[in-house]
């Protein structure tokens, strides 16, 4: 059976939605092409214990817009947040937590807390450049036409208009690592703890790497560009979020299918020409938008012939594998946390104490080692949103940072392991958790690839460091959506700007379709 | 986890000792007089036998024995081989049949040159490439995704090239029988002493001439065999200067020399694209994708930068490195010579010059700087020249079949 479209999306996770709403809302016949029998990727709701649900890979949203969720009409579609602006609790194991809520911290001495607010307000306003650099299309770097220079010369003069001061500051530290900047900035072992965390989640380094300051940045950018959002969770998780999306996108016009997992791309002449299903169907498009990883769409959907060795071998070497781990506990009631009240557990808890726990945590990743002591980013969502578990009972949601792709030779004893690692610092935050625990599943970069078809378990689909960033992600040949395939594109976390739901790479990348050219 | 970087190969000993011997090393040792080898591709070999001169003419009026043992080969295998080298070159792989050799190029993504060589191809899934350079590395990337095996056999294969116009009854009297039916750009299998011989009807000459692999066990026995038989057929050993002049009669370019690889150019622009060289004739735009097409198809609908030209040039100073002016007084540079030759044959001064677009199509006329270094005086020439065909010389013995056998 042969069907045709005008454009054909590979996968409906988030951006792949963001983008059949953005192409279907402009008239044209769009279908997206799920393997998963539910739409999301990794923007999902599932059970994971008997009636035990949770957001399976990303559990957070760090820099989704307001403006993003009210230009897709996400609302009205049926997205509720159950909540926003969630506070960030750095857990301390004796004692008082410190607290970041809305741009001030708690809990710290004043001088940290002042020199905080000067600190805030600076990367506010570089974050605010960077925010602005997510939502434009990368410049080439081979200055191919006028448009490029004059899109450089643009960026060069936002920078120049930040002020002679904070210039020279961005461009001194925007590759500089996060270690040294925090370390010099504050005393407070456990800001300097939180701040060092998020420059490393989602990256492939411990915060000693330069160019952590620039993810730290980029983090920061979500959060200055999600506006009123700030840190949100969807009411029914993440799932919710791209159900509505999906819903939105049919109600512009596009077709979704799930179930139908794309085998390879067809070309003709030179040109993507349509998909063939694993069934053997065949549809025919006017384009191919892929919302899978830069590698699964290069390496695995296209046959070789079709793109250039340099091309090949760049994406090759995009670095894509994972480094952090999911652990779902499903727990029998609440737990507690040492100095935090029931009323804030509801808040994105960290355990990161201070900056060299969070180096001892990622060094053994260098070694195919799991942690002895991970840093975690630790949610329980059923203090907001009661729904996910049945009554009275609760979920722990938590990032494990720094367990790598490849776990040696022991795979089996290395997730044994690092269980007991996670539940043993728990233990430590929260007493008597371990005891609370009916049912629990960990799912490690490897499992994340399996389950999500993301080729290395990256919820970024790659790591974003000053090298795969900007004017080269996911590589050059690639970084304006269009690949150099004529009618093939990307249009997901591998591209600028990159993962965290933010729904921005899906809607850069339509509006790069409709626009058509390199 | 899709396919990661494939793995590469032991490094070879080649960094324990600057340059090694080649097989034959024994009997050149023997016969050179100057003592002056060369480096190439980590191989020492002979520069000049005795006189450029005298191993010139071997090539033109008898028969001449040239060590290519360094030439860089890899053995490309597998179901895909076929697919993988159309992929990798500009030239239709599968119109190659089997026991055919072809001269081809092949281009990065921006359809600039990385290197030129052959294909030799032995079985539906069993090809050689000949290379000038090593890239082991982009031949290994460009087997991503491709089920083949590809490797470097440098070592493990001796190569002589036999050259000129009695080279085929050099082979008969070596006992090859029916060797004079090789066609140019064919191969054949034979027998010389217990042990396989490759022979291919190819050459960098532009003579009638052949190829010879052998094994390196086999190397030295079959030196002493072509030179008992070329005895009264005026066989000599010729070092790489004699080739190299033959090699711009054939109007044959060289790496390095008239193009640079695009592997080594740090300057913007001086990487060199096949139309440039003139080579439209191995560039099989039809053929479906291949590296560099895309980039090869906007340059052929916008016009190229440049291109090579044959040039000949009055007097009889060859033009070494001379630039290239649009009229005598010198006014604006056109372009520039990349190899230059008084021909002892033709009898005429020929270069192989890079002229800029427009003036390769719209000057028909040229003015060489020439400058003569005359002991330790420069002298200055300015001589006129014009645009001729390649190749220079092209004598019809080279493609004749039945090969001139006596």
């Amino acid at each position: 059976m042969t069907h045709r479209v005008d454009h054909l999306i590979v996968g409906a996770g988030h951006n792949g939605l963001a983008c059949a709403i953005e192409l279907a809302r402009r008239g044209r016949s769009v279908l997206v092409l799920e393997a998963a029998d539910r739409v999301g990727g990794a923007a999902v709701t599932r059970e994971f214990a008997s009636g035990f649900k949770v957001s399976a890979a990303a559990h957070l949203l760090h820099g989704l817009s307001e403006q993003r969720v009210r230009d897709l009409d996400l609302e009205k579609h049926g997205l509720r947040f159950s909540a926003r602006r969630m506070a960030t609790v750095a857990l301390n194991e004796s004692g008082p937590p410190v607290v970041f809520s809305n741009g001030a911290v708690r809990g710290v001495s004043s001088q940290d807390a002042a020199e905080f607010a000067r600190f805030s307000r600076r990367m506010s306003r570089f974050a605010r450049l960077l925010a602005r650099v997510n939502d434009t299309l990368p410049f080439r770097v081979s200055f191919a036409s006028w448009r490029d220079r004059i899109d450089a010369l643009k960026l060069a003069l936002r920078i120049r208009t930040l002020g002679r001061s904070d210039m020279r500051q961005l461009l001194r530290i925007a590759a500089m690592n996060a270690y040294d900047l925090v370390s010099d900035s504050f005393d407070s072992n456990l800001m300097k703890g939180t701040l060092g965390f998020d420059a490393t989640l989602g990256a492939e380094h411990g915060a000693r790497a330069p160019g952590t300051v620039l993810t730290l940045l980029h983090r920061w950018a979500g959060q200055v560009d999600s506006g009123a959002l700030g840190i949100a969770q969807p009411a029914g998780g993440m799932g919710a979020l791209t159900q509505a999306m999906a819903r939105a996108a049919e109600s512009a016009g596009a077709r979704i299918r799930t179930g139908a997992r794309v085998q390879r791309i067809l070309v003709q002449g030179d040109r993507a020409a349509g998909v063939v299903l694993d069934s053997g169907e065949t549809v025919e498009a006017g384009s191919v938008i892929s919302n899978a990883d830069p590698k699964t769409t290069f390496l695995d959907l296209l046959s070789r012939e079709h793109l250039d060795t340099d091309f090949v071998r760049r994406v090759s070497r995009f670095r894509s594998k994972g480094l952090v781990a999911k652990l779902h506990l499903a727990l029998d009631g609440l737990p507690g946390f040492n100095g935090v009240e029931a009323t804030a557990l509801g808040s994105r808890l960290l355990v990161s104490p201070c900056l060299d726990y969070l180096e001892l945590a990622f060094n053994p990743s260098k070694y195919r080692e799991v942690p002895a002591r991970p840093a975690l980013e630790i949610t329980v969502p059923t203090v907001n949103d009661p729904g996910l578990a049945p009554a009275g009972r609760h979920v722990m949601s938590i990032h494990v940072m720094f367990v790598p792709y490849d776990l040696g030779a022991d795979p089996v004893g290395a997730r044994a392991r690092l269980l007991n690692n996670v539940l043993e610092t728990l233990e430590r935050y929260s007493p008597g958790l371990s005891k609370r625990i009916i049912d629990s599943e960990l799912l490690t970069p490897a499992d994340l690839e399996r389950e999500f078809r993301i080729s290395g378990g990256h919820w970024h689909h790659g790591a974003l460091a000053l090298d795969q960033f900007f004017i080269t992600r996911p590589v050059p040949g690639a970084t304006r959506y269009a690949t150099p395939l004529p009618g093939l594109y990307l249009c997901g976390a591998g591209c600028h700007p990159g993962g965290g739901v933010m729904a921005v790479a899906g809607r850069n990348a339509a509006l790069k379709v409709i626009a058509g050219g390199a | 986890m899709l396919a990661d970087v494939p793995p590469r190969p032991p490094v070879r000993p080649h960094y324990q000792r600057p340059l090694i011997n080649t097989p034959f090393f024994e009997r050149s040792r023997l016969l050179i007089e100057t003592d002056s080898y060369v480096p190439w591709s980590g191989y020492s070999t002979p520069d000049v036998y005795s006189s450029v001169e005298q191993e010139y003419f071997a090539i033109r009026n008898a028969a001449s024995l040239f060590d290519l043992t360094p030439m860089i080969k890899y053995r490309i295998a597998g179901p895909d081989a076929e697919r993988y080298l159309n992929r990798l070159v500009t030239r239709d792989v599968s119109r190659l049949k089997v026991d055919c050799v072809a001269y081809t190029v092949w281009c990065n993504e921006f359809g600039h040159l990385i290197d030129d060589g052959t294909v030799f191809r032995f079985g539906t899934d069993e090809f050689r490439l000949c290379t000038a350079e090593r890239q082991l590395d982009w031949l290994l990337d460009s087997a991503i995704g491709f089920d083949v095996l590809v490797e470097e056999v440098t070592e493990q294969i001796a190569a002589l090239a036999l050259q000129g116009p009695t080279s085929c009854a050099v082979l008969k009297a070596l006992g090859l029988a029916g060797v004079e039916t090789l066609k140019v750009f064919q191969l054949r299998q034979f027998r010389f002493a217990n042990q396989p011989l490759m022979v291919s009807r190819t050459g960098f000459t532009g003579d009638l001439g052949y190829e010879l692999w052998i094994a390196p066990e086999g190397a030295l026995a079959l030196w002493d065999g072509l030179m008992a038989a070329g005895a009264t057929r005026g066989i000599r050993a010729i070092g790489y200067r004699a080739v190299e002049m033959a090699r711009i009669e054939a109007g044959f370019i060289l790496p390095n020399v008239d193009f640079i690889s695009a592997a080594h150019t740090i300057r913007l622009n001086r990487e060199t694209t096949p139309f440039e060289m003139g080579l439209d004739w191995v560039v099989a735009l039809d053929k479906g994708h291949f590296n560099g097409r895309r980039a090869l198809l906007e340059e052929k609908a916008r016009g190229s930068r440049r291109r090579l030209l044959g040039i000949e040039i009055a007097g009889n100073k060859p033009a070494h490195n001379a630039l290239v002016y649009d009229r005598h007084k010198g006014l604006r540079q056109v372009g520039e010579v990349r190899s230059a030759l008084w021909s002892p044959t033709c009898k005429r001064n020929i270069a192989l010059a890079m002229i800029e677009a427009p003036y390769f199509e719209t000057l028909r006329q040229f003015w060489v700087d020439i400058y003569l270094h005359r002991e330790l005086m420069w002298e200055r020439r300015m001589e006129r020249a014009w645009p001729v065909d390649r190749p220079f010389f092209a004598p019809q013995r080279r493609k004749a079949t039945p090969a001139l056998d006596r």
